[in-house]
Order: structure tokens, then C-alpha cells, then sequence
């Protein structure tokens, strides 16, 4: 029987001295190829409905109003206008729905996590390699989505491939904060105000469907602020062809805080949490 | 520090505390390379932070902690290598199949994925899964999930195996099964510690044993020699009509170590259990049931954590 062959004697396999947060990775992606298709599908579908919904429907509409002010949208078609706009947003929701039910799943659930940190893996490396699998979900996701804009014919310039990491960017810049809320709960209450707090009134007024300029003053201030309205204006601008401004450099210097903010957070809820 | 050369955890003052609560109170611990050591007591006793500490998977709040012959506040990766960790709860991924869960998790270790999956084929046949690789772990039974945890924990041929209540919830028939492997891995040399409910469990397996209650050890050694030391060889156990026991107990006086009185029992302890039940029977006592047996380490658990629940 081949049971008498193997040997238990210590030390045939062990020897894993690197520590790499590639191997924590490995396991995100085992798991993904389970629902890569239909997560892959909804990729292309949802973009479609939107641009098709309110790029060409209402899109026609603005653009017969706007027709007289052209300038109200820097003289663009709403499509174009809209495109990157929805970019932004959607690498907002999916860096939230990544960084929320999969992190506490992880920890209550499947106990994923815990498997991990009693292997050489350390507490870091999890954290790592659970953000650099939403970096790639965000990646695949803005990238189907320009491939669709680019078809309705909402892109006009090849730079406007450069609103695709600038989209990830903003999609981490929440993932790395809300992973670190994530590993504080011991229930799921807390997404669903999170969703109703945050995502949508940013979805609605950090200047995905109108310029922000279209709002009251103290609104403008407080829309200005949130990081979405930085995710949407960096990706608006670089797919429209304006490439890097200084501008540009402030949205990209105000995430790039916000995700490295949120991953110090994070790796301090993650030692607590799963090192207690 | 004094240890024995094949010393693989070694602990002195080790405390864990979660703010005011102090889990584990500085205990002393040395287990040694290829014995099979227990950790005792009730619940909250501390035998889970400590198991914790040990596979450092939780830092130490003070006192010396050696695993492996390294520091685990600053080796744990390194030590964890030549480790093999079964969690209470089974942490598998019940959508992924037998097989994946244990190739996976040989990534976690950096062994190669062709080295992995032969590894994992022979463990699956060692724990009788063979049949089960493709299937997705959801579906297994809870006998056949504990059977595949401790497959994993033995994916990087680890040099300690931790267990945290590796019986737990079995039937009969898993847990000889269970116990049957870790004799394999014993046989082949591997240390392996583990936390217990069961003390026929831990009689049958553990070389030596610690009994934890609230965070300190109130007895270690081989179990035989707990039992000897802290109760006598044989307990005698009988009903009488309740009436009866205050009188008894009187006139058993210095001809017991110890008496007991239970809600549906009485108990005396002793060396020679059947000549005390005719004594007893000489007094005119006539007991509606008896049992002479083997004081166990049962016995022993009981005396020094106490009967009442701990919930």
C-alpha cells in the first residue's frame, strides 16, 4: 500500500526561508478561477447597459440642451463626457465590493487568513496579496470597460489607455482603507452603510454624471474633496487626451496618499486581527 | 538557560494577557523532539493561547519563549516553516476540492507546485481521501475535513505537528482513525503537541501532559504517573439510598484517601477497590449498584480543575 511509503520524517519539504506575498496571491486566484466567467461577463454587460442607458439615451437629450453651451461640458459629446466618469466610479465600486465581503470573509467565514498566517506567510504578506488581487480584478474591470467605451465610440485619443491605471489607482485608494475597516468587524452591518454613505452620494455627486461646477458652492467644496472626484477628473482628463498636468499629479498625489494611508491602516487592523 | 539538547519548545514565565485578561499566567514548558505532548483543561483554561503562541501565530506579552531553537518575535516566518498547524476550526476552502486545498496551500510554504502535488497525493492516501481529490471540500463530512486538515499540516513534512482538539466532534470510528495517523507520524519521528477534551484521547497518545486552569499548570507528567500521584489506583463507585452516604462516609474514616459525593453517586478512592466494596457490604450497607475501576485520568482532570461547568 502505497500509505507505507511516505515518509513523515521532518524536513524533506520544509525550507520556504523568502517570504513572498506572490504565494498569498496564488490563492486569490485559484479561487477567482471559479467565477472568472461570469465575473468577466458582468465585465462587459454592465458597461454596456450604462453607456447605452445614459451615454446614448439621456446622452442625447443633454447633448440637444447643451448644444447651445457647449462649453458647460468642454465641448465634447455627453458619451465622452460620461465614459471615463463611469470608469472611475465602477473602479470605486468594485475596489469596495473586493475590499469589504471577501476581507471578512476571509477572517470569519473560510478562515482563509488564519490558513495563511500559520504557514510561513506572514501578516503582511496576506494583506499584499489580498490588495494585489483587487489591483488585478480593478485592472480587468477598467480594461473591459475602455475596450466598451472605445467601441460606442466614447474615446478618441490612444493616451486615453493611460485613464485605465489611473481608474485602478482610484478603485485602490478605497480598497486599501475599507480592507482595514473590513478586518474590524465581526459582522456584515457595517457594508451596507458604507454603500449607502459613501458610495452612492459619491457615485451621484463627485462629477461622474455633470461637472461639479454644476453644484451649489458649498456642495462644489465638499464634492472637490471626496477622493472620487479626484479619481474622476484624473481619468477624465487622461481619457480625453489633456495627458499629465500638474492637476493630474494632485489627483494623483491625493490617492496615492489615500491608498498608502489606507494600507498602513490595514496592516495594523490585520496584526490585530489575525495576530492577536 | 539550562534545556535538553533535543528541546524543540521551551518556555519560562510565558504570560498572555488580552488587556486586563490574563489567558495564559508564566508557565514553564519544555517538550522534547519526538514526543507527543498534551495540553489539559476547561474551558479558557489557556491551552489555546498557548498553542497559539507556540505556532506563532500570537505574540508572547512577556516571559521566554524558545520554538525550534529560535525566537518567534523575530523568526516566526522561519519557524512556521517547520511547522505543521491544525486549527480548531478547519480553515479549508469548501469551494475548492481536496486536492486544491492541499496544493495551495504548499504554495504558502514555496514548494514547488509538481512536488506539491505529489506530496498531496500521497497525503490524501494516507489519510484515505484518495477517492475524495476531486471533490469539493463542502461536501465532505466532518471526520473526512479533519482528516484533510491534518493532511495539509503535514504538506511541508513539517518538524512539530500542533493540534488544536484534533477529535473534536468525531465519531468513534474517525477518531481511532485519527489517532491511528498521529501514531504514523510519532513512529516517524515528528513532535507532535495538542490540546484535548478527551482524556482517553490524551492517555492514549500523549508521552506527557500539562493540566492548564485558569492560565497556570496545576499538574505535568506522564499521564500513569498523574493519576498514581494525584488519585489512588482505583475508585470504587456506588448508590445506596442518599440517607445512607453522611454515615458512611464516617465509618469508611482513614480506609479511603478520599470520598466523594456526587448528585448520583458516591465515589472512594482507593488502592484496593474490591475489598473495600466488602467492607462496605460487611457494614450492612447494601448498594443499590457498584463498579470497581481504574482511577483514570479523568479522575485526575476532575480533582484539579473541579466539577463545576465552565462555560
Amino acid at each position: 500500500m502505497a500509505t507505507n511509503e511516505i515518509s513523515f520524517r521532518p524536513g524533506i519539504l520544509a525550507g520556504a526561508h523568502r517570504v513572498r506575498w506572490t504565494r498569498s496571491l496564488s490563492y486569490f486566484f485559484l479561487q477567482y478561477r471559479r467565477t472568472w466567467v461570469s465575473s468577466l461577463a458582468s465585465n462587459f454587460v454592465y458597461p454596456t447597459l450604462y453607456l447605452t442607458a445614459m451615454g446614448v439615451g439621456l446622452g442625447h437629450l443633454v447633448s440637444a440642451h447643451v448644444g447651445a453651451h457647449a462649453a458647460t461640458l468642454g465641448g465634447i459629446s455627453y458619451l465622452s463626457f460620461l465614459a471615463p466618469g463611469v470608469l472611475a466610479s465602477s473602479a470605486m465600486q468594485v475596489g469596495v465590493q473586493e475590499s469589504t465581503y471577501p476581507v471578512l470573509g476571509a477572517i470569519r467565514w473560510t478562515y482563509a487568513y488564519v490558513a495563511m498566517v500559520a504557514s510561513p506567510l506572514r501578516v503582511t504578506d496576506v494583506l499584499r496579496g489580498q490588495l494585489a488581487f483587487i489591483a488585478f480584478r480593478l485592472l480587468l474591470t477598467c480594461g473591459t470597460f475602455t475596450l466598451v467605451a472605445t467601441a460606442f465610440g466614447a474615446i478618441h485619443s490612444p493616451e486615453a489607455v493611460l485613464a485605465v491605471p489611473a481608474a485602478v489607482l482610484c478603485g485602490l485608494a478605497f480598497a486599501a482603507p475599507i480592507a482595514a475597516f473590513a478586518a474590524k468587524q465581526d459582522y456584515d452591518g457595517g457594508f451596507p452603510v458604507l454603500n449607502r454613505l459613501i458610495v452612492i452620494p459619491l457615485f451621484l455627486f463627485s462629477g461622474t454624471f455633470f461637472p461639479v461646477h454644476q453644484l451649489p458652492t458649498v456642495l462644489q467644496w465638499i464634492a472637490v474633496a471626496t477622493p472620487l472626484y479626484h479619481g474622476v477628473a484624473l481619468s477624465r482628463s487622461l481619457a480625453l487626451g489633456h495627458g499629465l498636468t500638474w492637476v493630474s499629479l494632485v489627483h494623483v498625489a491625493y490617492l496615492g496618499t489615500l491608498a498608502a494611508l489606507g494600507y498602513a491602516w490595514a496592516t495594523r487592523t490585520f496584526q490585530a486581527r489575525l495576530a492577536k | 538557560m539550562q534545556t535538553a539538547d533535543d528541546a524543540v519548545v521551551v518556555a519560562r514565565g510565558l504570560v498572555k494577557r488580552f488587556g486586563d485578561f490574563v489567558a495564559v499566567d508564566g508557565i514553564d514548558v519544555e517538550i522534547h523532539r519526538g514526543e507527543v505532548f498534551g495540553f489539559l483543561g476547561p474551558n479558557g483554561a489557556g491551552k489555546t493561547s498557548t498553542m497559539r503562541m507556540i505556532a506563532c501565530m500570537s505574540p508572547k506579552s512577556e516571559g521566554y519563549l524558545r520554538v525550534r531553537g529560535l525566537d518567534p518575535e523575530h523568526d516566526g516566518s522561519l519557524i512556521r516553516a517547520g511547522l505543521g498547524v491544525v486549527p480548531q476550526e478547519d480553515a479549508l476552502d469548501g469551494e475548492l476540492t481536496v486536492l486544491e486545498n492541499l496544493v495551495v496551500y504548499g504554495r504558502y510554504f514555496d514548494i514547488p507546485k509538481k512536488d506539491a502535488r505529489l506530496r498531496a497525493e500521497q497525503l490524501l492516501e494516507f489519510a484515505q481521501l484518495s477517492d475524495r481529490a476531486k471533490t469539493k471540500v463542502e461536501e465532505l463530512s466532518g471526520g473526512m475535513k479533519r482528516r484533510l486538515t491534518l493532511a495539509r499540516a503535514l504538506i511541508s513534512s513539517p518538524e512539530i505537528v500542533i493540534l488544536d482538539e484534533p477529535t473534536t466532534g468525531l465519531d468513534p470510528q474517525a477518531r481511532h482513525l485519527v489517532w491511528e495517523r498521529l501514531y504514523r507520524l510519532k513512529r516517524d519521528g515528528v513532535t507532535l503537541i495538542l490540546t484535548t477534551h478527551y482524556m482517553d484521547e490524551a492517555e492514549q497518545l500523549c508521552d506527557r501532559l500539562v493540566v492548564m486552569d485558569h492560565g497556570s499548570i496545576v499538574a505535568n507528567g506522564p499521564p500513569r504517573s498523574l493519576i498514581e500521584e494525584h488519585v489512588s489506583k482505583e475508585v470504587v463507585e456506588i448508590r445506596l439510598p442518599e440517607e445512607n452516604y453522611e454515615q458512611l462516609t464516617l465509618d469508611l474514616g482513614d480506609r479511603v484517601e478520599r470520598t466523594e459525593m456526587l448528585a448520583d453517586r458516591f465515589c472512594c478512592y482507593t488502592d484496593e477497590g474490591e475489598s473495600l466494596l466488602s467492607y462496605v457490604k460487611s457494614l450492612g450497607y447494601a448498594p443499590i449498584s457498584e463498579l470497581v475501576r481504574r482511577a483514570s485520568l479523568e479522575d485526575v482532570f476532575l480533582l484539579l480543575t473541579g466539577r463545576s461547568l465552565v462555560e
